[in-house]
């Protein structure tokens, strides 16, 4: 408490009080500091509450149904190989057998094509239990090194795959691209092989923009512990579109990634035969291994969860038309009708 | 030598006129007097050496400066203490702890991410905190640097700091001045040493006091003399209170008792008197008024303490999630991470992944988890909520409805962290000068010989009277007092005069024609009693050539303006007379006539009453009597009774109306029957020993009799603008109004019934401690027993009215409960204080009177806390400080009373009537913007941070995050802060004007609909729910194990997460446009932009460099934007998000309104216009009932008078007065 200031009017305490700096201290007037803004006060009336859920509902169903027809007109192949492409002697010594650089790992698969498969058909590996989302995983990579030659030596972040044990950095380095997948696939039919595309099977963007073409393959998979696939050195990154689609790390644990096209139809009952090469241990961690074909429509691969869930939301949305039609009109209230104002509902609530 | 001349002027000695306060124990101490057998012992070790300041240099005699400070830091302190206020919020120290660990290698995120938010956070609250606390810094150094006259030495004056003022120093304080410290009055300009003191700034009494030296320091009254003066004061300690003063002066070697009576307290006015000399005993905080202050406590609203509440949930919920994510994670490096060769597990320099040691993986993890799932606990909200009440504080400060336009004042929200509490306020304690009365008083009628003159009318008088004009049949109940924009209250009164003090408006008295009427004798007699009956001084006016009247009270100054007025200008006071100008009619010269004062018996509040007792030129010697009604009327002769039963109508008339008024009578005397009884009066006054005011008091009493009376007076204390009404309204919005003054009670409840908290009919509880005259000093043995028994009176007293309350069955019976100072002093003993409390709201309104500062502040603190609801004290003089501090919220009035009370305060409005606007507008829509923002706020993080959570399940705990990082720190910063700022600064449920039509609709706040707990709970389920949609919808439509484009591409881990926030963003914008009722161009902007900011972002992020955006480098352009997918997963999600909510609230506005959304209805169909009357009738209806203000009044009125109608009694009959 100070001694009171009975000349200054001021709230601010500062000394000049003379008629001018008084007129000064009249707010101006605007209609946003009056927060008397034009607005508009949206209100939930039944019709709008019917037309909004009436709204959703007649968009949804369509949607729903053109997705799901888009996804059933989807002709998948799916076909497990990783237990089968064991040898029979081998089961339960899986890993001996992956690991041994020196057995045969090809094998042979048929596959039926049940509806004709318009071109393209795009060929996906589908891993298991892999977890491409580890943070350890996620964060060992160098995309500096990847884009710019001179920074090859950026390896830091790599770790533990960042340089040779003698010191030499690894291009490209970290654990995304040392487990690089290297199964292959080869398609015949009828004895006669079917080529398959793998350009463009990376983003465009990622060719151009984020793996150089000046930057080679350099110690790549020279280590005491051999990863995944190895990459040809003569081929500069920009070009190696397996590593850069592997290098889009998945984002849950099972997931697909594009290995090629097959740029022509495929008839139904047609036998395909693919010659896998089973490179790829997934055994260690008993991940499976399967190789998809698969034809695309507007809303991409096979999709039944979206159409199934518009349906959902849809026919959801078309009940509750009809409750709150029915809530309207067993328990009508007229909008505004101050009979429902809290101090006439409830009379005694408001004495105090 | 000018001085020296007006000096001889005003060398009046009042002790002659003087009777009762200018008493003196002329004689020195007795050493059997109780109050100083003490001195010296503990608690009254104070020495003082008076004009020997030196000593006081050293110990032990060294005391504190006359330097003051009130702010809460200094240069040293304010970093230590700042921050430790900062991280005392649970919020900002878990904050810190996240900062800490961010700078360490287990951090998700970078560590400036973590580390600028909070400092910008912190940093913005503390400049906040240094603002405010230079600002008091610089209100001390201007009173610090304040100039007074201090004695150097050798009888030399010269002015000094007041910071640098010692005890022991000789001061000089002139007219008009505070006095810098508290002093001993030795000497004043008056030859008998006495002075006039306001003591406004102390207890709000506006009555001026008098003071009086000791008479043997009288003789020091030149600069001279103190070249010579030495004494030594012993005294008490410093301590609080103000009326009490132990101490005695040892001068010339003898000891003379010093009472409160010689003591000038820091902080008050010298007034009347040209001057005084005083030595100064206590100084800076030793002084009584600075003892009275409390420290400024940090204030911290109702709903930021729920916060906190919220926080620690979520807090809880974070550990959880971290824990049940830290086991996830060590369970998958034990039992699993060996398997996982791609990950390289068994490398030399694995330390956070070692399967042989998951416990220690586990618990670095656990701060992993800790730092990543933050977002739960939103640190925007903080800086969210800052900015939002910036913004309501500026729409505060720039409400041109309450800005006061004759003081050029704007209202100011001083602290901006109480807005929303505004709009929860259950009681306002008020003060009552001031604040709700302008401390003027206005002549407005009287009543003489039994004729009542004056037609402006009261406020309360006016409403009555529109009201029976509007519904001259009683058949509703309803009563509508208009309440109209609040900016020109209806009932302004438009008064043709303006003359400060006399709103008499009767043309039967004006202008010299009250010699036409019949009982012209009786008037004339009226005026001169008003004229000659008092204590005021006239002074001189240079520039109108007019009068002033410097008077002890405002009400004198009122009557002498009415007699000046009607004619008997009041021009001279000398030793013995009074010079009076009267003048018959305007066409006439005025005369000037002599009347020579024989006696004066002034007023005290025993007596009620004072007397003159004058001779007129003619020889002839009259007694002028003017005093309280009951007083005068058990006085008046036999033969002077015959306006007694008009005059006793015309004054419940004037009471009921809240006038305060005063009987006039006089007595004229035989010269023989006046010596006789000024023989005995002399010698009363000459009289020594204790019982000489008895003796005087009896003597005056003979004199004082067989009286006749003339009329009565009205005076109306008047009150600020627009009071009543605002009372009225703050009513009916269910506030309680408790008004605690430090006036006298006969002025309190006269402003109780202008204020209409007091009417007839209610039932009055008086509480007061038997009745014991203030001037009492008896031994204190009695005094300690009465005290006992005045707690057991009190008591009983209070056990019988609470019996009586609960007794009563008329649902319309309304008490009022009124306690004066002393009875609180019991009241609030920790004994009685919860009866009192319990009592005090079972009564209507509860008037407190003749309290202290300080128990002002404890009245407060038991309302605030045995109530538990929250309070408003508003005030506006120093005395308030207390309360304001007390109270929850602290408003302070910028009047002309000083800035102590608006410097405590939390919002200073110039006037009381702003009240009404500043709580039931910007209050409400503060409660429900803040209470909607921080809701939203939580749904939005738990929305937003459980999805990384989910995530986490699927990424083996490893602490990796779908987002990018640069999306996570957008979230809160940019994305959607400023939807949710938009919500919190502008969304009105209603407008202003239903605001303040409707006053039923701020009960929402103090009932707290907007943030209990079912609703809180509520909007945290919603949270849940669209987490749990956004998550696994996106995660099943975008699941990698399909393509999501046409041309066969699946989506890797940044489109998942692109796409799952860009779903999130739609989400929680389209929740927040739900949420949302007012939509002016910047919600618009703001919501709809923040969604296009997200593309926007996505587009300029796709565009930098992939060094900077890395995966989501061209995400939408190149990889999300060509895939339909996206597209129509976004819309299924923010669908499905919103679906629960838009059902929930289409239910509830259907089944189950709020009051709000009727009135939204109502406004958006026009019915207010089409039917105007329901729009009146609601209106009406929507006051919560309440037993005071002045709709309560007119209904009692009218239930009076169709009772009345009913029983079909004779129209006239007496009215009954409770």
């Amino acid at each position: 408490m100070s001694s009171s200031l009975a000349s200054s009017s001021n709230l601010d305490g500062s000394d000049d009080t003379s008629p001018q700096q008084k007129q000064s201290k009249k707010p101006k007037y605007s209609r946003f500091t009056q927060q008397e803004l034009p607005a508009c006060k949206p209100l939930l009336t039944p019709g709008i509450v019917i037309g909004i859920f009436a709204l959703v509902a007649v968009l949804f169903i369509p949607i729903g149904l053109a997705s799901l027809s888009a996804s059933e007109a989807v002709v998948e192949v799916i076909d497990r190989y990783d237990a089968d492409c064991v040898p029979n002697d081998m089961h339960g010594k899986e890993l001996d057998f992956i690991q041994n650089s020196s057995t045969n790992k090809t094998c042979t698969r048929r596959l039926t094509i049940p509806k004709t498969m318009k071109s393209p058909v795009h060929i996906y590996y589908e891993l298991d239990n892999f977890y491409q989302n580890h943070r350890r995983y996620v964060k060992s990579r160098s995309d500096k090194q990847l884009l710019q030659p001179s920074k090859e030596a950026e390896t830091k972040v790599c770790a533990p795959e960042g340089n040779t044990p003698d010191g030499k950095p690894i291009v490209p380095c970290g654990l995304i691209a040392w487990s690089l997948f290297n199964d292959t696939y080869q398609f015949s039919i009828n004895s006669g092989s079917i080529q398959v595309n793998k350009k463009n099977i990376a983003w465009a963007s990622d060719r151009s923009h984020k793996f150089s073409k000046d930057v080679y393959p350099k110690n790549f998979q020279k280590g005491a512990l051999i990863g995944g696939g190895k990459l040809n050195e003569s081929i500069p990154l920009s070009e190696q579109e397996d590593l850069i689609v592997w290098m889009r790390t998945a984002a849950l644990p099972t997931f697909r990634k594009l290995y090629g096209r097959i740029e022509k139809d495929l008839n139904a009952n047609e036998e395909i035969t693919v010659v896998i090469e089973n490179n790829y241990n997934t055994y260690s961690f008993g991940g499976q291994k399967k190789l998809v074909l698969s034809t695309a429509t507007w809303i991409g691969g096979k999709n039944n969860f979206l159409g199934v869930a518009y349906l959902t939301v849809g026919g959801l949305c078309l009940s509750l038309v009809l409750a709150f039609i029915v809530l309207y009109l067993f328990k009508p209230r007229t909008l505004g009708d101050p009979s429902y104002l809290s101090w006439n509902r409830n009379p005694s609530a408001s004495t105090d | 030598m000018a001085r020296t001349g007006r000096r001889k002027r005003d060398r009046l000695r009042w002790s002659k006129l003087y009777t009762f306060s200018c008493l003196r124990p002329s004689v020195q101490l007795e050493t059997s007097d109780t109050g100083t057998a003490s001195l010296g012992g503990p608690g009254f070790s104070r020495v003082v050496h008076c004009n020997q300041p030196r000593l006081h240099y050293k110990k032990p005699l060294k005391y504190p400066t006359n330097y003051i400070s009130t702010t809460k830091y200094n240069i040293i302190t304010f970093l230590p203490k700042a921050i430790f206020e900062q991280f005392r919020r649970v919020a900002n120290l878990y904050f810190l702890m996240a900062a800490i660990l961010s700078l360490t290698p287990v951090a998700p995120f970078s560590a400036v991410s973590m580390i600028a938010p909070l400092a910008f956070v912190v940093g913005l609250s503390m400049a906040k905190e240094a603002l405010e606390d230079w600002r008091r810094f610089m209100q001390d150094m201007k009173v610090n640097s304040r100039k007074v006259s201090v004695h150097r030495s050798d009888g030399l004056f010269g002015y000094k700091h007041w910071e640098k003022l010692r005890v022991g120093d000789v001061v000089k304080v002139e007219k008009d001045q505070f006095f810098p410290a508290d002093l001993l009055l030795l000497s004043s300009s008056y030859e008998d040493g006495i002075c006039y003191v306001e003591t406004m700034n102390l207890d709000g009494e506006t009555n001026l006091k008098v003071k009086r030296s000791l008479e043997v320091t009288l003789p020091l009254d030149e600069d001279e003399v103190f070249k010579e003066f030495k004494g030594v004061i012993r005294c008490e300690d410093p301590n609080p209170s103000l009326y009490t003063f132990v101490g005695n002066l040892e001068y010339e070697r003898q000891v003379y008792a010093i009472d409160p009576t010689q003591i000038l307290l820091r902080d008050s006015k010298l007034r009347n008197t040209q001057y005084i000399y005083g030595v100064v005993i206590f100084t800076g905080h030793d002084t009584k008024v600075m003892q009275n202050s409390t420290d400024s406590p940090s204030k911290r609203s109702r709903i930021e303490r729920q916060m906190d509440k919220i926080i620690y949930i979520l807090f809880s919920v974070l550990v959880l999630i971290s824990l049940i994510s830290s086991i996830g994670f060590a369970v998958n490096i034990k039992y699993y991470m060996h398997n996982w060769w791609f990950l390289q597990p068994d490398d030399k320099d694995n330390k956070l992944y070692n399967p042989k040691t998951p416990a220690i993986s586990g618990l670095i993890h656990l701060i992993t988890a800790l730092i990543l799932y933050g977002y739960l606990i939103p640190i925007s909200l903080y800086v969210s909520i800052e900015v939002v009440k910036v913004v309501q504080a500026m729409f505060i400060n720039q409400d041109l409805q309450m800005y006061d336009e004759e003081a050029g004042i704007p209202a100011q929200a001083r602290t901006s962290n109480l807005n929303e509490e505004l709009g929860q306020v259950h009681t306002i304690l008020s003060d009552k000068t001031g604040t709700l009365t302008c401390n003027q008083m206005d002549f407005l009628k009287c009543s003489i010989a039994g004729i009542s003159y004056g037609v402006g009318s009261s406020e309360v008088e006016m409403a009555a009277a529109k009201h029976m004009a509007s519904h001259s049949d009683f058949g509703t109940s309803e009563i509508e007092i208009e309440p109209s924009t609040p900016i020109t209250p209806v009932f302004e009164r438009v008064r043709k005069s303006t003359i400060k003090g006399f709103s008499f408006e009767d043309d039967r008295l004006m202008n010299g024609n009250w010699t036409q009427e019949q009982n012209s004798g009786t008037i004339l007699m009226f005026f001169r009693i008003l004229a000659l009956c008092h204590t005021a001084i006239p002074e001189l006016n240079e520039e109108t050539g007019g009068f002033n009247y410097e008077a002890e009270s405002p009400d004198e100054g009122a009557f002498l303006v009415a007699a000046r007025e009607f004619g008997f200008e009041f021009c001279k006071r000398t030793q013995s007379s009074v010079f009076i100008r009267e003048r018959y009619s305007p066409s006439e010269g005025p005369i000037e006539r002599e009347f020579k004062v024989l006696n004066l018996l002034e007023f005290n509040s025993k007596r009620k009453r004072m007397s003159v007792i004058v001779r007129d030129e003619s020889g002839q010697t009259l007694l002028l009597c003017k005093g309280a009604d009951s007083i005068i009327f058990e006085r008046l002769s036999k033969n002077g009774r015959t306006y007694e039963v008009d005059t006793t109508r015309h004054l419940s008339e004037y009471g009921e109306a809240g006038l305060r008024t005063l009987a006039l009578s006089y007595r004229v005397l035989e010269e023989s029957e006046y010596l006789a009884w000024n023989a005995e009066f002399v010698k009363a006054k000459t009289s020594i020993g204790a019982d000489r005011e008895a003796q005087l008091e009896r003597v005056a009493e003979l004199m004082e009799k067989d009286l006749i009376l003339v009329g009565a007076t009205a005076v109306e204390d008047k009150l600020q603008r627009g009071v009543p009404q605002c009372i009225d309204r703050l009513a009916q919005a269910g506030l309680k109004i408790w008004v605690l003054t430090g006036d006298k009670m006969e002025t309190a409840i006269n402003i109780g019934y202008a204020c209409s908290l007091l009417r007839q009919g209610m039932k009055q509880i008086c509480l007061s401690t038997a009745p014991s005259d203030p001037t009492q000093q008896d031994a204190k043995k009695i005094f300690l027993l009465s005290e006992q028994a005045a707690k057991e009176n009190l008591s009983l007293q209070m056990s019988n009215a609470l019996q009586m309350v609960k007794l009563e069955r008329d649902p319309h019976a309304a008490f009022a409960l009124i306690i004066d100072g002393k009875g609180l002093t019991h009241a609030l003993q920790d004994d009685l204080k919860d009866r009192f409390l319990e009592l005090a709201i079972e009564c209507a309104s509860v008037i407190c009177c003749r309290v202290s500062p300080k128990q002002k502040a404890l009245v407060t603190r038991l309302v605030k806390e045995g109530v538990g609801k929250t309070t408003l004290a508003i005030g506006d003089g120093a005395n308030d400080v207390g309360m304001i501090q007390e109270a929850d919220i602290g408003v302070g009035i910028s009047g002309v009373e000083g800035m102590q009370a608006v410097m405590a305060s939390d919002f200073s409005i110039s006037q009381f009537r702003f009240l009404e606007r500043l709580l039931v507008v910007h209050g409400h829509w503060c409660y429900k913007r803040i209470a909607q923002m921080i809701c939203y706020f939580f749904y939005k993080n738990i929305a937003f941070g459980l999805t990384i959570f989910y995530f986490e399940a699927y990424a083996a705990f490893s602490g990796q995050s779908v987002y990018d990082d640069w999306y996570m720190l957008l979230f809160n910063v940019v994305l959607t802060s400023l939807p949710v700022i938009s919500l919190g600064a502008f969304e009105q449920d209603v407008s202003s004007e239903v605001c303040l039509q409707f006053p039923a609709l701020y009960q929402q706040g103090p009932k707290n609909l907007f943030f209990d707990w079912s609703r809180i709970l509520g909007w945290m389920g919603n949270g849940l729910y669209s987490s749990l949609v956004l998550y696994f919808l996106s995660i099943s439509i975008f699941s990698s194990e399909s393509a999501f484009r046409s041309d066969g591409q699946t989506a890797d881990m940044a489109a998942v997460g692109t796409a799952m926030f860009t779903c999130i963003i739609w989400a929680v914008n389209i929740q927040i446009a739900l949420t949302m009722s007012h939509f002016t161009w910047i919600q618009h902007l703001c919501v709809w932009g923040s969604i296009a900011s997200w593309y926007l972002f996505l587009v300029a992020y796709g565009t930098a460099s992939p060094l900077i955006s890395g995966n989501a480098f061209q995400i939408l352009v190149e990889a999300l934007g060509p895939a339909s997918i996206y597209w129509i997963s976004t819309l299924l999600i923010a669908v499905v998000c919103n679906l629960p909510y838009l059902v929930h609230i289409s239910y509830q506005r259907a089944c189950n309104p709020l009051d709000h959304h009727v009135i939204q209805e109502i406004k958006y169909y026009k019915k207010d216009l089409e039917d105007h009357d329901m729009w009146k009738r609601e209106r009406s209806k929507a006051r919560q009932k309440t037993k005071i203000g002045f709709t309560a009044r007119v209904e009692a009125k009218i239930r009076h008078l169709k009772g009345r109608l009913h029983k079909k009694l004779p129209s006239i009959t007496i009215q009954t007065v409770s």
